[in-house]
């Protein structure tokens, strides 16, 4: 495998190469090859299946059939921060849809609606498992807890100055 | 980030680690740290599983199934080799607690996962963290890394000769990987889509070969029952139902959070003395026991002891321990229909009943909630999910239909108050046009 092209970074294809020995098949390191090959590419391009499905020795129709199941992976580019709003029960109890709405109008777009400069996604999403510390909104993998529409304009006015550096 | 709440109710085992420092191995072997895997090797298999059956652990993800007896119905001689399987994909909604294991004693894990496998005579254990746990991911994989430094993993662990790996493993985001079969298919590489039981995978799971699924919380507590004896474990708990559980109080509380607590601790309590009551002086209305799949409860049916056997006989369950607190502001037509709205979205649609049956269900709850409901339709609401349940092939359908009869059967006249153009009468209550895509 080494010797062969990659689109992917030295670290991440080093990554892949002992990930995919770890299991009793190569397979079984499918879903998590895709996500983090998403964290590095920001989607699951047609690049990142081909490579994927070469490296695991499956079909790239089987990638595709695999990554259509799970909620996290996606085939189309999204904003620099994904902010992730819960409204499952517990959020919703504790005002989770308010957050949602106030969410949309400060950044102008809806549910996974990216805005034009790029740097924000928005998506409503289910249970994150932060219910005690309700509402909860995950920005790519932070968790962000307990908020107010105040707090929540705070963290992402952190990561408007984040995307600016 | 994820912490525990203290109270002077508290009764510290799994927890007792929290906040001590112990995702380091060196402070974790201080606090006692890797000493009952060693006991578990000088005890040998058979006692291992004898001190688990003693203990009466049930299983923590939500069924409740002695954990000893899991163990024992795994075949002693096998062709295929064994597995042991950590299901960290907590997706229940309400449930928040093995985020706290993980980021507090990932060690206990990894340790509970050793001993199950010395238990059933396993090679190789996997710990399978949902998606979304990434930061938790991060440590597991430092402290998998830290026990094979210290030959606590490997070709021969703690020099006794025996051989075991550890892989921790990341979703990519579905609660249906939660349900047993559907973890092993993703662990495999494949679409989280549930098997057909029997057989069942103690006889024929993981790649084949036999294997132990254990929720998160139920291996990390494997070593404590090891160290303190299953005899002790046992007594703080009530009868079949050993030990203490990781409650997450969520909802209209003024303390909310993760709370260790003996089994059997009165719910009323729970609410009032340890979640601090509700806010704003206003009534309660519905209790939600154990998870969002778990039949509802009215305000004079929460006396009760939370273990496996009363909330069963109250007529709920005690599932993953998510304790969800509604006051009498919620419209419980609203939070039928966003709970169905999430079986909806995560039903992986492998069989008829439960994914035409929560679709169903909720654009049935959909027409109720926005006043377009006329009175046929909350007896359709009930019929489909009575149809749902048992005929799927895994709890979801179950998980689906389950909430939705309670919330029918027990608030029939908030439902009725819906219908015929009236709308909800509840004012902070927003539409649910706009779905989940």
């Amino acid at each position: 495998m080494a010797t062969e092209t990659t689109i992917f970074s030295p670290e991440l294809a080093a990554r892949f190469d002992k990930l995919v020995t770890l299991y009793p098949v190569r397979r079984s390191a499918l879903v998590p090859m895709l996500l983090y090959a998403q964290d590095e590419v920001g989607y699951i391009s047609k690049a990142v299946v081909a490579e994927v499905a070469r490296r695991v020795g499956v079909l790239e129709n089987d990638v595709v059939s695999v990554l259509s199941y799970y909620s996290m992976l996606r085939t189309q580019p999204i904003g620099k921060f994904n902010v992730q709003v819960c409204t499952n029960i517990c959020c919703m109890l504790r005002g989770g849809n308010e957050l949602f709405e106030h969410c949309k109008k400060r950044l102008g777009i809806g549910h996974k609606g990216t805005t034009a400069d790029g740097v924000f996604s928005l998506e409503e999403v289910e249970c994150i498992g932060a219910c005690s510390w309700a509402p909860a909104v995950q920005v790519n993998y932070d968790f962000h807890e307990n908020l107010t529409p105040e707090s929540m304009d705070k963290v992402l006015e952190e990561y408007r100055e984040k995307a600016q550096k | 980030m994820a912490y525990l709440t203290t109270h002077p109710d508290v009764v510290p085992v799994v927890s007792y680690r929290f906040g001590k420092g112990a995702t380091n191995i060196d402070r974790y072997i201080e606090l006692d740290g890797y000493k009952a895997a060693r006991k578990a090797i000088e005890m040998g298999p058979e006692a291992v599983i004898a001190e688990m059956k003693a203990s009466n652990l049930r299983g923590r993800g939500g069924a409740g199934f002695p954990t000893g007896m899991k163990w024992s119905f795994v075949p002693k001689q096998s062709e295929k080799p064994k597995y042991i399987l950590v299901n960290g994909d907590e997706s229940e909604p309400a449930t928040c607690k093995d985020r706290l294991i993980f980021e507090h004693d990932p060690h206990s894990v990894i340790e509970g996962v050793i001993i199950a496998g010395l238990a059933v005579g396993a090679k190789m254990g996997f710990i399978y963290l949902r998606g979304e746990y990434r930061y938790l991911l991060n440590i597991m994989e430092k402290a998998i890394e830290d026990a094979y430094a210290k030959g606590f993993l490997g070709k021969n662990i703690f020099g006794s000769g025996i051989e075991f790996e550890a892989v921790s493993h990341t979703g990519a985001g579905a609660y249906e990987v939660g349900e047993e079969s559907a973890l092993m298919e993703s662990l495999e590489g494949k679409r989280g889509i549930p098997r057909i039981r029997p057989p069942f995978p103690a006889v024929v799971g993981l790649y084949g070969g036999p294997t132990v699924i254990n929720n998160a919380e139920t291996l990390a507590t494997v070593p404590h029952i090891i160290r303190m004896g299953g005899a002790e474990y046992a007594k703080i708990g009530t009868e079949r139902n050993g030990g203490t559980r990781l409650f997450c109080l969520s909802g209209h509380l003024e303390k909310p959070g993760v709370y260790e607590l003996p089994m059997g601790y009165n719910l009323k309590r729970m609410i009032y003395e340890v979640g601090g009551g509700i806010p704003g002086g206003r009534k309660l209305k519905a209790v939600v026991p154990g998870g969002s799949s778990t039949p509802v409860l009215l305000p004079e049916e929460i006396d009760i002891g939370m273990d496996f056997d009363q909330v069963g006989k109250a007529g709920s369950m005690l599932g993953s321990g998510g304790v969800v607190v509604l006051d009498e502001t919620v419209c419980m037509v609203e939070f039928a229909l966003r709970t169905m709205r999430f079986y909806q979205h995560e039903s992986c649609g492998w069989c008829i009943p439960c994914r035409e049956g929560t679709d169903w269900l909720k654009k049935s709850l959909t027409r109720v909630h926005a006043g377009g409901g006329v009175d046929k339709d909350i007896d359709n609401i009930q019929y489909l999910a009575e149809n749902m349940l048992g005929r799927t092939f895994c709890p979801l359908g179950d998980a689906a239909a389950m909430p939705t009869i309670a919330f029918v059967k027990k608030f029939r006249k908030e439902f009725e108050d819906h219908l015929d153009g009236k709308g909800c009468p509840y004012k902070h209550s927003l539409q649910h046009e706009a779905v989940l895509a």
